[in-house]
């Protein structure tokens, strides 16, 4: 049996997904020489500034291309569905949001996405474009520490793009921006919790099996199996059980600040997320740690699946006014 | 048999958009066991942007050259993911293998495999047991290589080559994956054949049968 999908053809459905949003966000966003697959910021590349290319495949909106906008993105290349962009986009996102001062490439990090990122860089490079990448590793459930480098990017690829982005909005140097985006990853952590399956519109299909009563923890945003599948617990229990390990892994001192993220996979409604940072900020205060920023909402889903990640940032003085600084993006401003 | 000719390949390249369409299916139900289900529309719409690039081009005035980069960079540009630079880098060695020829020696032919095992390991940096396409393509590629430096007749050095591919795909159930997307499932992705093994067993085939002759 198909899955039910507001869709007219699967094969057209990012395409036709994208007409959508240049429908609306016009004011923010235009295809780059009329190529649906590379979307720039209207005022973000500039003379003399750093530019930020950001991307990966289809599925995960508002990433990646809700946030491109002046303050943080300056371009996103769209792939199809959970597939990364092929090199052309990515290098139409890089002459576009190139200002002179070098291109910084960030992604999650996917052996698809490395492979045609890095076909991009070494072509541009040719031209004479500086490219650099920072890959974001966030998702603690996928390799351990000592394997940080194999980690994928999940849902705290935002707190590390809009970090670099600020950075390149202030005109700072490209080794500055890099520097900026490397220490954000160091310091992001995540781990989401699935509790039921997604179905690609071609497809139609759900991707993996998952029991009435069960859910999976660790649970990647393709769909990529997680670290334990375990009788569904209360949203207090699945919150200690991911802080405990976030808390652990960020090995912050008493009267560290941070900053939250509390993400929905796709179909997990806002009260539950809000339920969940309930209890995300009861840890946060009895472990002495100050929240200085907290987002809720769908910031990487993973299409229809139904689930939570819980992101923290540990902040210092640098990253706390990366964060502050003002954004206006298709679909994320901060003022 | 005789030389391969730019329209050889071009056959070649539409009897693998017409098989690797019929498999999408089972392609993307052995990707959901270890994946994200999609692997047989990835390689579908490669082969069939090849298929398409290459029917508007006049065969008589393209060297098998053009038609490896041609399909290089329309699979490359359907697809990205990660077959899209494994294929494209494949297709690109290829066609590098016979630059300046007209047409491809018979006995040459079986090298068109060596020359894509070789780019997709260079472009994906999988090494045999990992769990991926290489499984699959390494072998074909040291039976190729074997058969036509021992001066066996080319459709001989084909079956040998399909049968590694076939063989080193099946062997990928009892492996554990290191790359790719599967690898996070360490211990979990024991029993279950890698997707890229299958469908890459499936390429020599079809290779194999168009142009062994």
């Amino acid at each position: 049996m198909q899955t039910k999908k507001i869709i007219n053809n699967g094969d057209d459905a990012v395409d036709e997904m994208v007409e959508g949003i240049l429908a609306a966000h016009s004011d923010t966003l235009r295809p780059v020489g009329g190529n649906l697959r590379a979307l720039v910021a209207k005022n973000g590349p500039r003379p003399g500034k750093v530019g930020l290319v950001i991307g990966g495949g289809s599925g995960h909106e508002p990433s990646f291309v809700g946030f491109v906008g002046k303050g943080l993105a300056d371009a996103a290349a769209i792939g199809n569905v959970f597939a990364s962009p092929p090199p052309d986009p990515i290098m139409e996102c890089t002459k576009a949001a190139d200002g002179g001062a070098g291109v910084l490439y960030m992604y999650g990090n996917y052996a698809g996405d490395v492979m045609n990122f890095d076909m991009a860089a070494e072509m541009i490079g040719m031209d004479g474009i500086e490219v650099r990448t920072v890959l974001t590793t966030d998702d603690i459930a996928s390799a351990p520490p000592a394997e940080r480098h194999k980690r994928r990017g999940v849902a705290g690829n935002f707190f590390v793009f809009k970090a670099a982005g600020a950075a390149c909005d202030m005109m700072l140097s490209l080794d500055e921006c890099e520097r900026i985006a490397r220490k954000a990853n160091d310091r992001t952590f995540t781990i989401g919790v699935a509790l039921g399956a997604c179905s690609l519109p071609q497809t139609r299909k759900w991707n993996f099996e998952m029991g009435p009563d069960e859910m999976e923890v660790g649970m990647g945003i393709h769909g990529e199996p997680g670290i334990a599948r375990e009788p569904l617990q209360s949203a207090d229990q699945i919150v200690d059980r991911i802080m405990d390990q976030l808390l652990a892994e960020m090995d912050a001192p008493k009267g560290s600040k941070v900053a939250v993220l509390v993400n929905s996979l796709g179909s997990t409604p806002l009260m539950e997320l809000y339920i969940m940072n309930r209890r995300v900020h009861r840890r946060l205060a009895d472990a002495r740690i100050e929240t200085h920023r907290t987002f809720v909402g769908t910031y990487c889903s993973s299409l229809e699946m139904a689930g939570a990640s819980i992101t923290l940032i540990h902040l210092d003085d640098e990253l706390q006014r990366m964060l502050d600084h003002p954004c206006d993006c298709a679909m994320f401003q901060v003022k | 048999m005789s030389a391969l000719t730019s329209a050889d390949l071009i056959k070649m390249f539409r009897a693998l958009s017409e098989r690797i369409e019929a498999e999408k299916g089972f392609l993307c139900e052995l990707d959901g066991h270890i994946g994200d289900a999609d692997h047989g529309i990835a390689m579908a719409q490669g082969f069939g942007a090849v298929a398409r690039a290459l029917d508007a081009l006049d065969p008589a005035a393209i060297s098998p050259t053009d038609v490896f980069n041609t399909a290089a960079k329309s699979f490359l540009n359907a697809v990205g993911a990660s077959s899209g630079p494994l294929y494209a880098t494949a297709f690109m060695r290829a066609g590098a293998a016979f630059k300046g020829k007209d047409a491809i020696a018979a006995d040459e032919a079986p090298a068109i495999i060596e020359a894509m095992a070789r780019g997709i390991q260079d472009r994906g940096k999988a090494e045999p047991g990992d769990k991926t396409m290489i499984d699959a393509w390494q072998p074909a590629a040291v039976a190729a290589a074997a058969g036509r430096e021992a001066g066996k007749p080319a459709a001989e050095v084909f079956a040998a080559a399909r049968k590694a591919a076939e063989e080193g795909a099946a062997a990928t159930a009892g492996m554990v994956a290191s790359k790719g997307r599967s690898s996070r499932l360490g211990e979990r992705s024991l029993g279950h054949v890698d997707p890229g093994a299958a469908s890459a067993a499936i390429v020599v085939a079809v290779m194999a049968e168009s142009l062994a002759g």
